[in-house]
């Protein structure tokens, strides 16, 4: 039977899921069960003069309200030393969205209504809804015990790079916003706690259950083996669900108090401004280049956005920014450093990609602005700076971060082989002078990123107790196999890749003879999680060796039931016989039911067909890809159509192409609506104006192209199935590939940079704003000039009715 | 204020008592238990919740349990088993038109629909007629293949085709 590793199987998942059996917490109904619901702050900044509590407590099926005076002594939610974060708000808000108490009621109805009922007196302060806002001399702290609102001042580089700039034939500068975004999982976060005489059980939507039992095992003081911590179904995470939210702290304890179970599911509106946000990064940027555009040095300095409450993780996501803010280029010296900013909006932490796709963006940005500068095409620019493959495995000039086998040349030209380039440029070029069609434009991305998070050092700066992965493999007597895996997929198809990793390693076992479990702390040997496409690279090797020593033992009994020699044993996955001896054969079901009869195994051989096995990785692998972005640009509104979008993506081992793929068009979505459409917005008091899913816009269907998806396997020597993950590529290849084609599309008005979401109003706005354009091509606009049909710039002071907020 | 309703959901008459306020989404999911049918906002924009009513794919997040009286209601439940997977569930299967899974019931009643409504769709239709399911993982490319497998074999399946037949018969359609 041929390989199940590579193979196209359609997922052990889908049935129960397309059947309506999957079961998601708020799946979860528990005799006896109540519901908690929250107050939550309509302040940005604001003290609490009281909470009124007394009309809500008498409404029918009310169990309680509770506020931070009444939970004294329940532990914060931890974070940075000096940044815990209390479950409740005490005598200050500090957010739109911030629970300032919990209600407790017999249905989910009767909850909201008696939250609605308590009644907060807030008195205003002032509010730092910007970085920059925070960091005005004089603003004062907003995280208490803080001396300014720059909570984390990093110095990654010792050189500020400045004698190297100085020295450069060509410098230039340039400030990026990587835009604040939301996560926005179709599932939002709920959970369920029941605390029993033996212990705490919390379900939770969660994608690291190890971690978050530990978190409340220090938090209640109770051991480990007294906390479970259970990840059913998980509606999708992409980051935000592997942040600790106060709920799982408060619904334990709610009812510990009460002695019943307690579930919470918040609402899409309280998501958006309760879940954590991704990106919020402002970057500077200096660049130092010669005439060829070979790079000769780079600075970046970025301040982080970490709203209100820095998060443990989020605070310090801009360090692996920085460690990949070369890209795939060789730059001789980098000068990186940090600063995070707490501000009166919701925290930050991870979000598809976490800090990769912020440093992406701004390289590829850089080189498309260095050709720019220079008057030469940007893939010249990539050619001349790309490190060879030859030169891999690649140390960056950051300690232990190095690069491991990719081919950054060839995936270009792999990605300029699908499409023909010198057509559509030619194309877009007659587009400029061409008042009757759209604008074109051609972007490019040649991206690498980190994948297969660890190692146990990397891993631990993030709060995770180790960067390895488990697998415990046990065949049970009629051959069949269970797989406890570590990694709590959510979306991802571990059941089924897993499975293929396991069938291949023990010789043929077929898939629907394989189950494989995870997300239960009670019940799966310790594991971390799924989170930094480390499920395949850092689990993948951990199943594979733990099916491996299953194997080995299995042969050992075969030869020993067929007297012959161990290296002579061959087996199809069914049955196992002696190489070249027809008709001596054994099914693997008495193998394995051998296993479990004393009687009849190999003198000392121990009873039983279970191995278990961690993995630590040596290092993280890195991902690579090259993609290009077709746009059309609408002359008359600035609408950006996406008409062609090619990814080729190296990912090391491919298990399942069809997995793969969708996870990359995944990650490509993510990517294209970041350049697109998505961004968290806050008014200037503090507000949320993007606190629905209408007003806050994740694509749908019509929003986004078909994508075209390749793969280019450079496999990583890094772990021993060659994998280097995949589930973030996507989302850190594409804003640039896009914005880089908007850019390409607009040159000729002499647009050099504008920054993401690149929504109409706001490609339409630079269209016809007035810019010194370049000699070359300024064919269209000259300054002042307003495109056909548009209103001219004397509209600006009427209140048109199509004039909408960016 | 409480109200007498009985509605036929997957075939089953059910008669029960309600609170006016109550949303059909929670009638299916807390009391009669079909919890595949999801909630994934509050503003009617995900689709999560789409059931068919009456041949009709809507949100069952907003349709009150009081409004849907008399009504015949399809659920993800009803459309296949594991055992006889629908077309457009065998198509989402085929084609991993699904991922996480939290959005796919609703996608799945809505493409339903959409071949109720319109048995042969092209892709730039099939996109326009999912526009109100949101799926975060998929992209969508792979939800519209899945769409056109179901074309390929058997289209919205029986289930829903003798459901839409049945409100078209009781002039609801």
């Amino acid at each position: 039977m041929g390989s199940m590793v590579g193979a196209s199987v359609v997922r052990k998942e889908d049935p129960a899921l397309l059947t309506g059996q999957g079961r998601f917490v708020d799946d979860i109904q528990l005799p006896g069960m109540l519901h908690m619901a929250y107050v939550r702050s309509v302040q940005a900044h604001a003290s609490v003069l009281s909470i009124d509590v007394e009309d809500a407590v008498g409404m029918p099926g009310v169990l309680g309200v509770w506020t931070a005076a009444d939970l004294e002594g329940l532990s914060p939610v931890r974070s940075a030393p000096g940044m815990d974060r209390p479950c409740l708000a005490g005598d200050t808000v500090r957010f739109v969205g911030e629970p300032v108490a919990v209600v407790v009621a017999t249905d989910r109805y009767k909850a909201a209504d008696a939250a609605g009922a308590v009644v907060v007196d807030y008195e205003p302060l002032p509010v730092l809804t910007t970085i920059e806002e925070a960091m005005a001399e004089g603003a004062a702290p907003i995280v208490p015990g803080q001396a300014s609102n720059v909570v984390m001042a990093v110095p990654l580089t010792e050189s500020d790079a400045e004698t190297e700039l100085a020295a450069a034939p060509h410098r230039t500068s340039l400030r990026i916003r990587n835009q604040r975004l939301a996560p926005v999982p179709i599932e939002p976060i709920g959970c369920v706690a029941h605390w029993e005489p033996s212990g705490l059980t919390l379900w939770a939507t969660v994608q690291a259950p190890h971690p978050v039992r530990n978190e409340l095992s220090v938090m209640f003081s109770l051991p480990n083996h007294q906390v479970r911590v259970i990840a059913p179904d998980v509606g999708g995470g992409f980051g935000a669900k592997a942040s600790f939210y106060a709920e799982y702290l408060l619904t334990s304890e709610l009812s510990r108090r009460l002695h019943r179970p307690v579930k919470y599911i918040e609402t899409r509106s309280e998501s958006l401004v309760s879940m954590t946000h991704g990106r919020a990064q402002v970057q500077d940027i200096e660049v130092g280049y010669d005439d060829d555009g070979k790079l000769l040095a780079l600075r970046v300095a970025i301040v982080q956005d970490c709203g209100a409450w820095p998060d443990a993780t989020g605070s310090g996501l801009p360090t692996l920014t920085l460690f990949m803010s070369g890209g795939c280029y060789k730059i001789p010296v980098i000068a990186a450093s940090f600063r995070s900013v707490a501000t009166n909006t919701t925290p930050v932490a991870a979000y598809r990609g976490a800090g990769r796709p912020e440093a992406a963006y701004l390289i590829e940005r850089v080189v498309d602005v260095v050709a720019d500068e220079l008057g030469i095409d940007s893939l010249d620019v990539r050619r001349r700076n790309f490190i060879q493959r030859e030169e891999m495995p690649y140390p960056t000039q950051f300690p232990g971060i190095v690069y491991d086998e990719g081919d950054y040349p060839a995936l270009l030209e792999d990605l300029l082989g699908k499409i023909d380039y010198p057509a559509l440029r030619a194309e877009a070029e007659s587009r400029r002078t061409d008042p009757d069609k759209p604008l074109m434009g051609i972007g490019f991305s040649t991206f690498v990123e980190m994948g297969g998070f660890g190692p146990t050092p990397m891993f631990e700066q993030f709060g995770y107790i180790g960067g390895w992965e488990s697998s415990t493999v046990r065949m049970n007597p009629d051959g069949s196999v269970v797989i406890s895996v570590g990694t709590s997929p959510h979306g991802q198809g571990h059941e089924t890749a897993f499975a293929q990793i396991a069938s291949d390693a023990l010789g043929g076992v077929p898939m629907d003879r394989i189950t494989v479990l995870h997300g239960d702390t009670g019940t799966v040997q310790e594991g971390i999680g799924t989170m930094g496409s480390r499920g395949i690279p850092v689990c993948g090797p951990a199943v594979q060796k733990s099916a491996d020593g299953v194997r080995q033992k299995l042969v050992k009994i075969a030869a020993h039931l067929l007297e012959a020699d161990e290296a002579d044993i061959e087996s199809d996955g069914e049955t196992f016989s002696v190489k070249g001896t027809p008709g001596s054969s054994i099914p693997l079901s008495e193998v394995a039911m051998t296993a479990y009869k004393p009687q009849r195994l190999p003198e000392g051989m121990d009873l039983g067909l279970q191995v278990m096995e961690y993995y630590e990785p040596t290092n993280l692998s890195y991902p690579s890809g090259a993609h290009a972005c077709v746009v059309e640009i609408d002359r008359a509104t600035g609408a950006v159509d996406v008409k062609r979008y090619v990814a080729v993506d190296d990912c090391g081992t491919v298990i399942n192409p069809l997995n793969a793929r969708g996870q990359v068009e995944g990650g490509l979505a993510q990517g294209i609506a970041q350049a697109l459409l998505e961004e968290v917005v806050y008014a200037a008091d503090g507000q949320p104006v993007t606190s629905s899913l209408i007003d806050y816009q994740i694509p749908s269907a019509p929003d986004l192209p078909a994508m075209e998806t390749h793969h280019f396997v450079v496999k990583s020597s890094f772990n021993p199935l060659g994998a280097k993950g995949l589930g973030e590529s996507g989302a850190t290849g594409a804003p640039q590939a896009v914005t880089n084609a908007v850019i390409d599309a607009l040159s000729h008005l002499g647009i050099r940079d504008l920054d993401m979401p690149l929504t109409p109003f706001k490609v339409w706005t630079a269209m016809r704003t007035p810019r010194a354009a370049e000699p070359a091509g300024s064919t269209e606009l000259a300054p002042g000039q307003v495109p056909d049909g548009l209103p001219t710039s004397d509209d600006d002071s009427t209140d048109t009715p199509w004039k909408v907020t960016p | 204020m409480k109200h007498d309703v009985s509605l036929r959901v997957n075939g089953t008459t059910t008669d029960d008592t309600v609170e006016s306020r109550q949303l059909l989404v929670h009638y299916l999911r807390d009391t009669l238990g079909l919890t595949g049918t999801h909630v994934g906002c509050d503003s009617s924009n995900c689709g999560a919740c789409t059931v068919l009513l009456d041949g009709v794919a809507v949100k069952s997040c907003t349709v009150l349990t009081a409004a849907a009286d008399g009504a015949e209601v399809l659920t993800i439940e009803g459309l296949g088993s594991t055992e006889d997977l629908s077309p457009v569930q065998q198509g989402f299967r085929q084609c991993h038109g699904l991922q996480c899974g939290y959005c796919t019931p609703g996608m799945v009643v809505s493409a339903t629909g959409l071949l109720l409504d319109q048995p042969s769709p092209d892709g730039q239709q099939i996109r326009e007629g999912l526009e109100g399911n949101l799926c975060r993982c998929t992209g969508y490319q792979m939800i519209v293949e899945s769409v056109q497998w179901a074309i390929e074999n058997g289209g919205p399946g029986a289930a829903a085709r003798a459901h839409a037949d049945r409100a078209v018969q009781a002039g609801k359609r």
